[in-house]
């Protein structure tokens, strides 16, 4: 007889169980080595607590009362339940705190492989440094992450979140328009994008131009001077934010996975200036994320910069056995 | 558009696989193709096999409403698909690059013709039934509108349902409106515009870039 499980949920065998295991150790050291300290936090926090982080409060698809009548979530990132940790048990300790974490969080997501709704994150969060330092030392520190878990060929894409922002306040597109031409630009949405730009009055043909053409830039450091000439005060600072943290990473000889990408917006309210994102050539889907979020903490009554990433667990081990079997069979096809 | 200097970082995996639909847009997709310089006679000539070699890039074709999923788990790094099948999918991540333009059509919700059914449903049962082969569609533009409808979904011809009484009315998508007329359907409401649209991989958008903006500046300039 079989008793079901929850859809999106699983069971892990020992077979999965020691290689997902193996993949924390390394991934665990990899952060212990560059100072960050793990924490773990509840699985389940008090909605208005999680809602504060994120006021949309779009994150938790598992909500519950608990005896009392208090109204409970189920954790759908760890970014907030830190920035939450961080004004409890931080708020006078000498920045910058650096902590991490492997923890299972929650999404009500199309269950696929690699995308289950119960699933595992492994980030770090750097409080209290701000950019162009504590942007560049997180990516750092993922690219460690990404070497000790073995995935040589990944690549972290490094946009900037308030360039179109505030590109779109330049244009004096506000409001309801504004998040209408945001929702198309991160969903990569050019055919829908091109038509609310067309639709909205006072927007020139060439300001149009100049977003679309933005969304679109993406590469090595040139990618920079290039949109840097596009002109504009938006684009002006967004490529300052970025060349600095490009310059600080080459410092640290750490820049050799960036590709920079002017039309990467993630769609999680919190961040300011610097976001990420991680790819490797074997996984359709991106395997992580990050980047800056200078006013999270502050909801929470600590005004500190801080920025971090997290990697998805399962997707990180995919992509490794893609990347086996793409080894193998490369090898296989040398030998012949 | 603007052109991206060099391929960065690691190497392709072999050449781009672009999804080709079969049925409605298959002629239209092949004609875009050979007036974008990509060789499609193989292709034409052979209606079984699934895989073809065109040129810089391999062509792998199946049903429209497989794009989608091909392209969003980057099995297909880019396709081509009508924005009906994007719009039912709608929570398929892929990126919507380019309106092609050919294969021009209406989502529309039609009742029978000269029979106030519809209306009537709605004014006195708060309600109606909808038979469609696209139920999120339907459910979505009832809904962004304030309304109730039950919606069923059905999977061969969507003109009998009205006929025998199964629904109200249909939400399909009309070409020519030959089909609708035969059946004594007429237009009620426009739902949306829908064209074939050029699709992307996110991940494919961002490690095969400039292959990806190479293809797609083919596919805008190639003569219509």
């Amino acid at each position: 007889m079989i008793h079901p499980i929850p859809p999106g949920t699983r069971d892990i065998l020992p077979d999965e169980m020691r290689e997902l295991r193996r993949l924390h150790l390394s991934l665990m050291e990899a952060f212990e080595a560059h100072g960050y300290g793990e924490v773990s936090t509840p699985t389940i926090e008090l909605d208005d607590v999680l809602a504060r982080g994120d006021g949309r409060s779009t994150g938790s698809a598992y909500r519950f009362f608990d005896e009392r009548g208090e109204l409970l979530s189920l954790r759908s990132d760890m970014t907030i339940p830190i920035a939450r940790l961080i004004a409890n048990r931080y708020a006078n300790a000498e920045p910058p705190i650096r902590l991490c974490y492997i923890s299972n969080l929650f999404r009500a997501v199309r269950p696929q492989r690699g995308q289950m709704r119960e699933f595992v994150q492994a980030g770090v969060e750097l409080i209290g440094a701000p950019a162009p330092q504590g942007t560049a030392e997180v990516i750092e520190v993922l690219a460690a992450a990404l070497d000790a878990a073995g995935l040589d060929r990944a690549v972290i894409g490094l946009g900037d979140s308030d360039l179109f922002r505030q590109l779109l306040s330049e244009l004096g597109v506000e409001g309801e328009a504004r998040d209408s031409v945001l929702e198309r630009l991160a969903t990569h949405d050019l055919v829908g994008l091109e038509w609310v730009l067309g639709e909205l009055d006072g927007v020139s043909p060439e300001g149009c131009r100049t977003l679309v053409a933005l969304s679109q830039m993406r590469g090595g450091r040139e990618v920079i001077e290039q949109a840097r000439e596009i002109g504009g005060g938006a684009v002006e600072r967004a490529t300052t934010r970025l060349r600095e943290t490009f310059d600080a990473l080459e410092a640290r000889g750490a820049a050799g996975r960036i590709q920079i990408d002017l039309g990467l917006l993630r769609d999680l309210g919190y961040y300011s200036g610097a976001i990420l994102e991680v790819y490797d050539p074997a996984l359709g889907h991106v395997l992580g994320g990050g980047g800056r979020y200078d006013e999270l903490i502050s909801r929470f009554g600590v005004d500190l910069p801080a920025a971090g990433f997290a990697l998805y667990l399962e997707r990180v081990h995919v992509a490794l056995l893609e990347e086996e079997r793409r080894r193998a069979s490369e090898n296989a096809g040398e030998g012949r | 558009m603007t052109q991206v200097a060099g391929a960065l970082g690691p190497k392709a995996d072999g050449p781009l696989k672009l999804a080709v639909p079969r049925g409605a847009l298959f002629e239209g997709t092949l004609d875009l193709l050979d007036a974008a310089g990509i060789p499609t006679e193989e292709l034409r000539s052979d209606s079984r096999s699934l895989v073809f070699a065109a040129g810089s890039i391999t062509l792998v074709t199946m049903r429209p409403s497989d794009v989608p999923t091909y392209v969003e788990a980057g099995a297909a790094e880019v396709g081509i698909t009508g924005k009906d099948v994007l719009l039912e999918q709608a929570d398929r991540m892929v990126y919507e690059l380019l309106d092609l333009g050919f294969g021009e059509c209406r989502m529309v919700l039609a009742g029978r013709a000269g029979d106030s059914r519809l209306g009537e449903a709605e004014r006195r049962l708060g309600t109606v039934r909808i038979a469609t082969k696209y139920p999120r569609i339907a459910e979505r533009h009832f809904e962004q509108s304030g309304r109730q409808a039950e919606v069923i979904e059905v999977k061969g011809s969507v003109e009998l349902a009205p006929l025998v009484g199964l629904a109200d009315g249909i939400v399909d998508l009309v070409a020519s409106g030959r089909t609708l007329e035969e059946n004594e359907l007429e237009v009620r409401e426009e739902i949306a515009a829908c064209t074939a649209r050029f699709v992307a991989n996110r991940v494919a958008h961002k490690l095969r870039a400039a292959e990806v903006d190479e293809l797609t500046a083919k596919l805008r300039a190639a003569p219509r």
